[in-house]
């Protein structure tokens, strides 16, 4: 048994403030410790996204992080980005375009997503699938989800004229 | 999949690093990114009971463009060369290859440092750093040292550095010439079933120097001082291209694997660097 550690993390804007063996991964720390399940445990080996978070401005895959290297972190996870009374802009295309069929891999890709539209504000086609290539879709639902990224940017652009 | 567990430790300094490394030995390891590690760890293929988080370790995070050469920190990860424009200004083929590293997320946490460091035949970093003829920088208990990317590579996981060292930048010569690096994958995120790194100088129509390295296809890289030469002198045509790919094919060493039988692998390996030696004759 190793020394345990104690970690703080800012999650959402919520300081959580706990003790951990250095093996816990933070997508335990999330789900099991905080209770935030938003972030899906999907392969567990780095390759599908479904457990990507948004760590001090990175898209992270939560499985692939220990609790303790995150010490001091700011940490965005889907529930941080917009709930059924504030969707954020991609969560209400991903609903309009249908760009969700089970849902599993959703979390993850609209996460991913806002980093991406924060980096890239009107990202092309083949930008949207270059950047969301670490995100897998099982029930390959890749067309609809492009077309919900493409209809957020949009309407984002807009808002963010609009307000200038 | 949760890892063995083991001892964590965050130390602000190299020098608390290497006294980590000296009272542990085998048992110690240090972890940039964690992205080749934490995943081997997971699978309880590496057992690592006292683990070394470098991220507070200053110093090893930046990039320095000098006249005649690159300087990068063992840190610098994959999307911090991608976005770097003065970096992709004077050596194009770096944030050509980080580019196909892996995935988006992958490249925000893995490392030019653990990618070299780590020593798997599949990373890209490593064959590349010889195309480039790289030095490493690596420092232990006696001091600093520096050791050609072309002499660091001994067989899979295993490089002349030595358990109490850690690698801490890396200098490359101010790349010259067209580029390409060149990588066929089954998937995104894969390893490469075959890579080429080529940098070639063109000099009034004829090649001039021409650097190849070649990835996944042995249990190191491979640093091809034949099919390099087989370039120079010629115009690059098909007869140029037949003999380094020739030559090339000599110096490799493929095993079958579930990226396919070795007939395959070398096959792919010609198409590959033919592929890359025209695109980077093309900008050359």
């Amino acid at each position: 048994m190793s020394k345990k550690k104690h970690v703080t993390l800012n999650v959402n804007g919520k300081t959580e403030e706990f003790l951990a063996e250095p093996r816990e991964l933070l997508i335990y720390t999330l789900r099991e410790r905080l209770n935030i399940t938003g972030p899906h445990i999907g392969c567990e080996t780095s390759h599908c996204g479904a457990c990507t978070v948004t760590i001090d401005g990175k898209s992270v895959k939560s499985c692939t992080m220990f609790a303790v290297q995150a010490e001091g972190a700011e940490i965005t996870t889907i529930e941080g980005i917009g709930g059924p009374d504030n969707l954020h802009p991609l969560q209400e295309a991903f609903k309009e375009h249908h760009g969700l069929q089970c849902g599993y891999c959703t979390p993850g890709m609209i996460t991913r997503a806002t980093k991406l539209l924060e980096e890239i504000p009107n990202p092309t086609e083949a930008e949207i699938r270059f950047g969301m290539a670490g995100n897998l879709c099982r029930c390959t639902g890749y067309q609809n989800i492009v077309k919900s990224i493409q209809a957020a940017a949009a309407q984002m652009s807009a808002a963010k004229e609009a307000a200038e | 999949m949760i890892p063995a567990a083991f001892e964590y430790y965050r130390p602000k300094d190299m020098d608390k690093v290497l006294s980590i490394l000296e009272e542990h030995g085998d048992d110690a390891r240090v972890m940039a990114g964690g992205h080749s590690l934490i995943p081997m760890m997971k699978l309880r293929m590496a057992d690592v009971p006292h683990l070394i988080d470098l991220q507070d370790v200053g110093g090893m995070s930046e990039i320095e463009i000098g006249a005649d050469t690159i300087k990068i920190g063992a840190l610098v990860t994959q999307s911090d060369i991608i976005d770097h424009a003065a970096l992709a200004d004077v050596a194009p083929i770096l944030r050509e290859a980080s580019l196909q590293i892996a995935d988006p997320q992958v490249r925000y946490m893995g490392t030019l440092g653990g990618n070299i460091a780590n020593g798997d035949p599949g990373n890209d970093m490593p064959g590349l750093m010889q195309c480039l003829d790289a030095t490493f920088t690596v420092v232990g208990q006696d001091g600093e040292r520096a050791i050609p990317a072309r002499d660091f590579y001994e067989a899979a996981y295993v490089t002349a550095r030595e358990d109490g060292e850690v690698l801490t930048a890396v200098t490359i010569p101010r790349p010259k010439g067209g580029h390409a690096y060149e990588k066929q994958k089954r998937k995104i995120g894969d390893y490469a079933t075959a890579a080429a790194s080529v940098q070639i100088v063109n000099d009034g129509g004829k090649c001039v120097s021409a650097a190849i390295a070649m990835t996944n296809l042995s249990d190191t890289p491979v640093f091809s001082k034949t099919a390099g030469d087989a370039l120079v002198g010629t115009s690059v045509d098909d007869a140029a291209l037949k003999a380094a790919v020739a030559a090339m094919l000599g110096d490799i060493d493929p095993t079958e694997d579930n990226r396919g039988p070795v007939a395959f692998k070398n096959h792919v390996a010609g198409v590959i660097l033919r592929r890359a030696i025209a695109r980077a004759w093309s900008r050359a």
